[in-house]
C-alpha cells in the first residue's frame, strides 16, 4: 500500500496549505456576506432550515437561546430545535477552518488519485491546470445550474440538489477527461454532450424566487464564492505538483518505499 | 506502463495500483461527502459557512 501512502501524504500537505488559504479568504469574502444575509433571514420571520415555518414570535426565541439565557416554558418549544451550533465568533470561524482544511483534503485526494492514472501532476504549471480542471468541474459546472445561495435564499429540494449536483460534478469530469485523453472525434462529441447534458435535464429549481436577500448582496457573494474557489484550485493544483515532484525528483531510488 | 514519466510507486503491479488510487479517490469523496453532504444537523450547522461558501447545496 505504499502508493496508497504517498497519495495520502501528498494530499495531507496540499490540503491543509490549500484549507488554510481559502479559510483566510472566507472569513473576508463570503462569511461577511453570509452574516448580512443572516440579518435578513432572522428579520424574515425565523429560519427556513427544512422545517415548518415557526411561528412568529421565533424571531426572538432564537435571540434568546443565543444569548444563553434560561428557556422559559414557550421559548424551549421544540420546534426551533436545530441541534448543535458552534457559537458565533471565534468557534464559528475555528470550525469553518477544519472544515476547510478536512474537504481540501478530500478534494486533494480525488485530484492526486485522478492525475496518477493520467501519469502523475509533475510540477507547479501542470498543476495548475490540474486545479482548473478541478474548478470547473466542481465550482463552474455545478454553479451554474445550482448558484451559491445565501441563507433565506429559496431552493427546490434538499436532496434533489444534492444529487444533480453530484452527477453535474461527475459528468463534467467525465467530459473534459475524453477530451483531454481521447484523441477521437465522436469521443469529443460525447464529451461534449456529457458536459452540456446536465444543463439540459436542468438544476431543481424553487417554486418561487422571492427573497429577503437584495440581490446585489447576492450577486457580490456568487463573485466572492467563484473567485475564492478559483484561487483555491489554482493553489492545491500547484502545491499537489510542488509536493510530487519534490518526492519524486529527490527520492526516486526510494519512491516505493519513502511514505 | 510508462518508463518516461516518473510515477508514484511506479514498480507496483498495475491491478494494485488501480486499487489504491481507487481506495485514495474514494476515500476522498467519503470526506468531502461527509462534510459537504452529510444530512446530519450538527456536521450541517459546524460546517454552515463552508457549504455556503463552496455552493454546495444547503439548508
Amino acid at each position: 500500500m505504499t502508493l496508497f501512502r504517498n497519495v495520502v501524504f501528498i494530499a495531507a500537505i496540499a490540503g491543509l496549505v490549500a484549507g488554510v488559504v481559502l479559510a483566510c479568504m472566507q472569513a473576508y469574502a463570503t462569511v461577511p456576506l453570509i452574516l448580512k444575509a443572516e440579518v435578513y433571514e432572522q428579520a424574515g420571520g425565523g429560519h427556513q432550515h427544512e422545517h415548518v415555518a415557526a411561528p412568529a414570535a421565533n424571531a426572538t426565541d432564537t435571540n434568546a437561546m443565543s444569548s444563553a439565557a434560561p428557556a422559559p416554558a414557550e421559548a424551549a418549544a421544540p420546534a426551533e430545535d436545530e441541534g448543535w451550533a458552534p457559537a458565533d465568533g471565534f468557534e464559528r470561524f475555528a470550525f469553518n477552518v477544519v472544515a476547510n482544511v478536512v474537504t481540501g483534503i478530500g478534494f486533494a485526494l480525488i485530484l492526486v488519485a485522478v492525475s496518477e492514472f493520467a501519469g502523475g501532476i509533475g510540477n507547479w504549471r501542470q498543476g495548475v491546470f490540474w486545479g482548473l480542471a478541478g474548478f470547473a468541474v466542481f465550482t463552474l459546472a455545478p454553479g451554474l445550474g445550482l448558484p451559491p445561495e445565501l441563507p433565506a435564499m429559496p431552493a427546490a429540494d434538499l436532496a434533489q440538489r444534492q444529487i444533480w449536483w453530484t452527477a453535474t460534478a461527475v459528468a463534467t469530469a467525465a467530459g473534459l477527461g475524453l477530451l483531454a485523453f481521447r484523441k477521437s472525434l465522436p469521443l469529443a462529441i460525447l464529451a461534449v454532450a456529457l458536459i452540456v447534458a446536465p444543463h439540459i435535464v436542468g438544476a431543481p429549481q424553487p417554486d418561487s424566487f422571492e427573497s429577503p436577500i437584495p440581490e446585489g448582496l447576492h450577486h457580490q457573494f456568487v463573485v466572492a464564492v467563484t473567485l475564492t474557489n478559483l484561487v483555491f484550485w489554482l493553489v492545491l493544483g500547484a502545491v499537489v505538483g510542488v509536493v510530487r515532484g519534490r518526492f519524486t525528483g529527490t527520492a526516486t531510488s526510494l519512491r516505493d518505499s519513502f511514505a | 506502463m510508462n518508463t518516461a514519466s516518473v510515477s508514484l510507486g511506479a514498480s507496483v503491479s498495475s491491478q494494485s495500483r488501480f486499487m489504491q488510487l481507487a481506495l485514495a479517490a474514494l476515500l476522498g469523496v467519503f470526506v468531502m461527502g461527509f462534510v459537504g453532504f452529510s444530512h446530519i444537523e450538527a456536521v450541517h450547522n459546524a460546517a454552515h459557512d463552508y457549504r455556503h461558501s463552496m455552493a454546495f447545496p444547503c439548508h
